[in-house]
């Protein structure tokens, strides 16, 4: 594994750092929203059970 | 309008012993229940082929003749903008599922897959950009390829937007059905803009005559369209189950809203 060539990206280096960084940013607030999104909906609906609002097929 | 029925195989008073096997994998509840074991594994297929992928395009691949290093960003742009008409593919055979088999899993596959799609294209736009400056000398060029891929992006949005302005979810499932089937012509008009029209973007790598890269550039690209294939397919399938989540609780509020008249449950 050459390490050395491999961080050595030529002369056009900002272009492919600014492109791998964009995915990165745009791919994790993607994992980040559905995360966030899947524990928003689960702590909405134990809410609700709490209140003893559920469908009769949960009782 | 005519007032949404489920089908009959998805009818309440159906046990699920009584369900078929197609329609224990699409039930919302039995989708629950056997979704939730996918998700580990399918997060970890994710980091491990993400991991492979960038090792190979950063430290195990080499420089292309003409492009250089620049060759790197490909393996990120191709990923996304196979993605961007992947997705759009995967919501027309849902929009096919709602308006045929009016089953309620289609529209969710269709809403969740939107959002998604969008973020895939506007990277593919973004890392082909980026690629063209310094190999094409300019960032954008109005050909076929980019402006119907431009077009498929204010598709994707529409379609989010569209989702977003109806109240009534069900009833938004079958005219955004209707929107993404006519929309789908805009698929093989990316796909063959590269060889109907003259244009700047190179045409495709895969064709009838084999591969057009050697096997050190094709490999990391063939990994990373991999990870990105399973990071679709693992949002997707999580948001799916957020969704459903969802609809279960709006359902609830607006049972308990029509009960006992209290607008603050839920909120």
């Amino acid at each position: 594994m050459d390490f050395n060539s491999a961080i050595d990206l030529g002369p056009h280096a900002t272009f492919i750092i600014i492109s791998y960084l964009g995915v990165a940013l745009v791919s994790f607030g993607l994992i980040l929203g559905t995360i966030l999104n899947s524990k928003h909906q689960k702590k909405r609906l134990a809410d609700l059970e709490a209140k003893g609002i559920r469908r009769k097929s949960d009782k | 309008m005519k007032k949404y029925s489920p089908p009959k195989n998805i009818n309440k008073s159906q046990t699920v012993k009584e369900m078929n096997w197609f329609d224990k994998l699409a039930h919302p509840g039995q989708f629950l229940k056997w979704s939730k074991y996918l998700i580990l594994p399918l997060s970890l297929i994710t980091i491990a082929l993400f991991g492979i992928g960038l090792w190979f395009a950063f430290f195990n691949s080499p420089e292309d003749y003409q492009m250089g290093d620049t060759v790197r960003i490909m393996y990120i742009h191709v990923p996304n903008a196979w993605l961007s008409q992947f997705v759009y593919m995967a919501m027309a055979v849902s929009a096919i599922g709602t308006l045929v088999w009016r089953h309620p899993m289609a529209d969710v596959s269709m809403k969740v897959a939107a959002p998604l799609g969008a973020a895939f294209t506007a990277l593919a736009l973004f890392t082909g950009s980026l690629w063209g400056r310094p190999t094409w000398g300019t960032y954008w060029e109005w050909d076929g390829r980019m402006t119907a891929t431009l077009i498929l992006l204010f598709m994707y949005l529409g379609l989010v937007a569209l989702w977003r302005s109806f109240d009534d979810q069900l009833r938004a499932a079958k005219l955004i059905a209707v929107l993404t089937l006519v929309g789908a012509i805009n698929i093989p008009i990316i796909k063959f803009s590269v060889d109907w029209w003259n244009t700047l973007h190179q045409p495709s790598i895969i064709s009838a005559e084999g591969l057009s890269m050697p096997a050190s550039i094709y490999t990391p690209l063939l990994v990373m369209m991999l990870a990105f294939t399973f990071l679709f397919v693992t949002l997707h399938l999580v948001g799916m189950r957020t969704e459903i989540l969802k609809r279960k609780a709006d359902a609830l509020i607006r049972k308990s809203v029509s009960q006992t008249g209290n607008k603050g449950v839920g909120k």
